[in-house]
């Protein structure tokens, strides 16, 4: 296994009974890439991220995460990488402060350096008169921001963000795209799933998943012209409309 | 309406089994209590009495014996609720001097039942009485003398303190933890906390200790007011009290995280926890209705009801202030208990993550 390309998947299968969730993939992600992971619901996109989050064990293949094996190293996975879903970003019944203190200390960032950073976020988000106040009392599109800034709070080697802009306006979301950017320039690779064909434009390389298998792997602009479409809608339009099995 | 098993199950399984749990538990009548009897006598009358008493379906002797430290220790080991004492000389006294006396006892701590026992008791007596001497010029009379073992006041309502406690214990903890945790995976929280490196089992523990501390200042506020506002003394070792009733708050908080790995939203665990389990815990404990007077499978039932366990201990504690040696069989148990319920819940919290 390549052990300097972040994510390294080989033949990678998880089957449950007679069912390929995840059907032999194979792909790799470099350093500092943004890459997008797209896919109809029920495609295996979930399934896949699960296993290379080191939250579940593969059928088969090869995988290894910011240099560790998905079999062997789970643990090792965890301390080093961040995730983000769209369902739940941060506790709500806890202040921002309090929930960077929480999500730091899990994953062992001293205390100085949780007050040090935690202070620079607030700053750079423009949260300094709502720091102490309840997350819950923010309107989504900062929480997301905010859940954005805690995922990578520990400097992970890899991001991995689940639709993190579902319900999400427009400017919030663009300005969501700035910040995973700027991560992406500091090192930070980014591994993101989307159902908004437009961030796919934003992506350094994206992948599509059909029925378990990557039907796709390349460039944004490979991929359109490749398919003769105008857009990133027309692309996955194509690839995922002959999809036999739908999971709304 | 026939999809939604759950609430089909509620709405007709839930009080199908109340029912029948109370049908069958609910009985003043008392069966089978385990008697021992000394008879110091061992004549002709003492014979006829205890027959009686062997023939009653009332009555299961325990064992005969002679000395009244026997009876002690086996009040205190648990093993009869009540005894009947002849003293020497006693057919001599009655028939010829036209009075006997006969001490009575019964266990205290658990008033109701004492006291139906002693009626018993005193029947079969007045009841040899009519029948040996129907005729009688002289008035023969056998005085009964009574004892309230560990109730001398006879407080009725003694052995309800000890019972309420081990309820409330049982169905708070269980369903505060289980409702915490089923609340994580409903917000999706819980997804956030296993991608990080938060070990499963110290999630599982970080959930628990809170309601572990919470429910011992609950237990603490109950004993204060039991002794000083109901006049309920307590008559053993009071660490004793409180290192058993941490064990059992254990226990309940790992029967509340096995619960929580069953379900998946904090309704249906605050309905198993509350509806379901109270009225089985109610019945099964022991404290409302005497789990002698129930059918065999309801005794063996009560056997894996951890409350049941825990009244005992309680009740020996609290109101007989005997030490650990008379209750380390029942904190076995609940040690055994705990142990299986958290590798249960731990491991079905391994298995959901895969």
């Amino acid at each position: 296994m390549m052990n300097d390309k972040v994510i390294a998947c080989s033949a990678l299968t998880k089957k449950f009974g007679d069912f390929y969730a995840v059907n032999k993939i194979s792909f790799e992600v470099d350093k500092g890439e943004i890459f997008g992971f797209l896919g109809a619901n029920g495609a295996g996109k979930t399934t896949a991220m699960r296993i290379l989050c080191g939250l579940s064990y593969p059928s088969s293949g090869q995988a290894t995460v910011a240099g560790f094996d998905v079999y062997k190293q789970q643990e090792s996975i965890k301390k080093n990488i961040g995730y983000m879903s769209q369902k739940f970003s941060l506790y709500e019944n806890l202040s921002i402060l309090e929930n960077i203190e929480f999500f730091g200390g899990v994953y062992g960032v001293a205390r100085k350096e949780i007050k040090e950073r935690s202070n620079t976020l607030v700053d750079s988000l423009g949260l300094q008169n709502e720091a102490k106040k309840m997350v819950g009392s923010l309107p989504l599109g900062w929480k997301q921001k905010l859940a954005f800034s805690v995922a990578i709070f520990h400097r992970p080697k890899i991001v991995f963000l689940d639709e993190p802009t579902g319900g999400v306006d427009p400017v919030t979301r663009r300005q969501f795209w700035d910040m995973i950017y700027e991560a992406a320039a500091s090192g930070i690779t980014i591994f993101v799933t989307t159902h908004y064909m437009d961030e796919a434009e934003y992506c350094n390389r994206i992948s599509v998943m059909v029925d378990g298998r990557i039907e796709a792997l390349d460039t944004p602009a490979n991929l359109k012209k490749h398919f003769s479409a105008k857009n990133m809608n027309e692309v996955f339009y194509q690839l995922a409309r002959g999809a036999k099995r739908t999971n709304e | 309406m026939f999809r939604d098993r759950r609430t089909l199950l509620v709405m007709f399984g839930l009080p199908v089994v109340q029912i029948l749990l109370f049908g069958y538990a609910m009985t003043s009548e008392m069966k089978n209590a385990r008697i021992i009897i000394a008879d110091n006598a061992r004549d002709v009358q003492t014979g006829q009495i205890i027959n009686k008493i062997k023939a009653s379906p009332y009555f299961t002797v325990e064992a005969s014996v002679v000395n009244y430290k026997d009876v002690e220790k086996a009040f205190k080991k648990g093993d009869v609720k009540c005894a009947i004492l002849f003293p020497s000389g006693f057919g001599n006294d009655l028939l010829h001097h036209g009075v006997a006396q006969v001490q009575i006892i019964a266990d205290g701590s658990d008033p109701n039942t004492a006291k139906t026992i002693i009626n018993y008791l005193s029947s079969i007596i007045t009841d040899y009485q009519q029948q040996s001497f129907p005729a009688a010029t002289l008035p023969y009379k056998i005085i009964p003398e009574t004892r309230m073992l560990y109730n001398e006041e006879g407080n009725g309502s003694l052995n309800f303190i000890p019972g309420v406690m081990a309820l409330i214990l049982m169905l708070v903890c269980t369903a505060l933890t289980s409702v915490s945790i089923v609340k994580e995976k409903e917000l999706g929280t819980m997804e956030v906390l296993l991608v990080s490196p938060f070990k499963p089992v110290m999630v599982l523990i970080s959930k628990a200790v809170p309601y572990l501390v919470l429910s011992f200042i609950n237990f603490t506020l109950i004993v204060l007011l039991s002794v000083f506002a109901l006049h309920v003394e307590i008559k053993g070792s009071v660490f004793l009290l409180f290192a058993e009733t941490t064990l059992f708050i254990i226990t309940c908080l790992s029967f509340g995280l096995l619960i929580s790995n069953t379900t998946g939203s904090q309704q249906t665990a605050l309905l198993i926890c509350m509806m379901g389990l109270m009225m089985p815990t109610m019945v099964f404990t022991g404290f409302m209705f005497p789990l002698e007077n129930m059918p065999l499978p309801f005794r063996v039932i009560s056997n894996i009801i951890p409350s049941r366990w825990y009244y005992i201990i309680i009740k020996a504690v609290m109101l007989k202030g005997l030490g650990f040696a008379y209750v380390w069989k029942e904190t076995l148990v609940l040690v055994g208990m705990t142990a299986v319920l958290l590798t249960i819940a731990l491991k079905k919290f391994k298995t959901r993550l895969q």
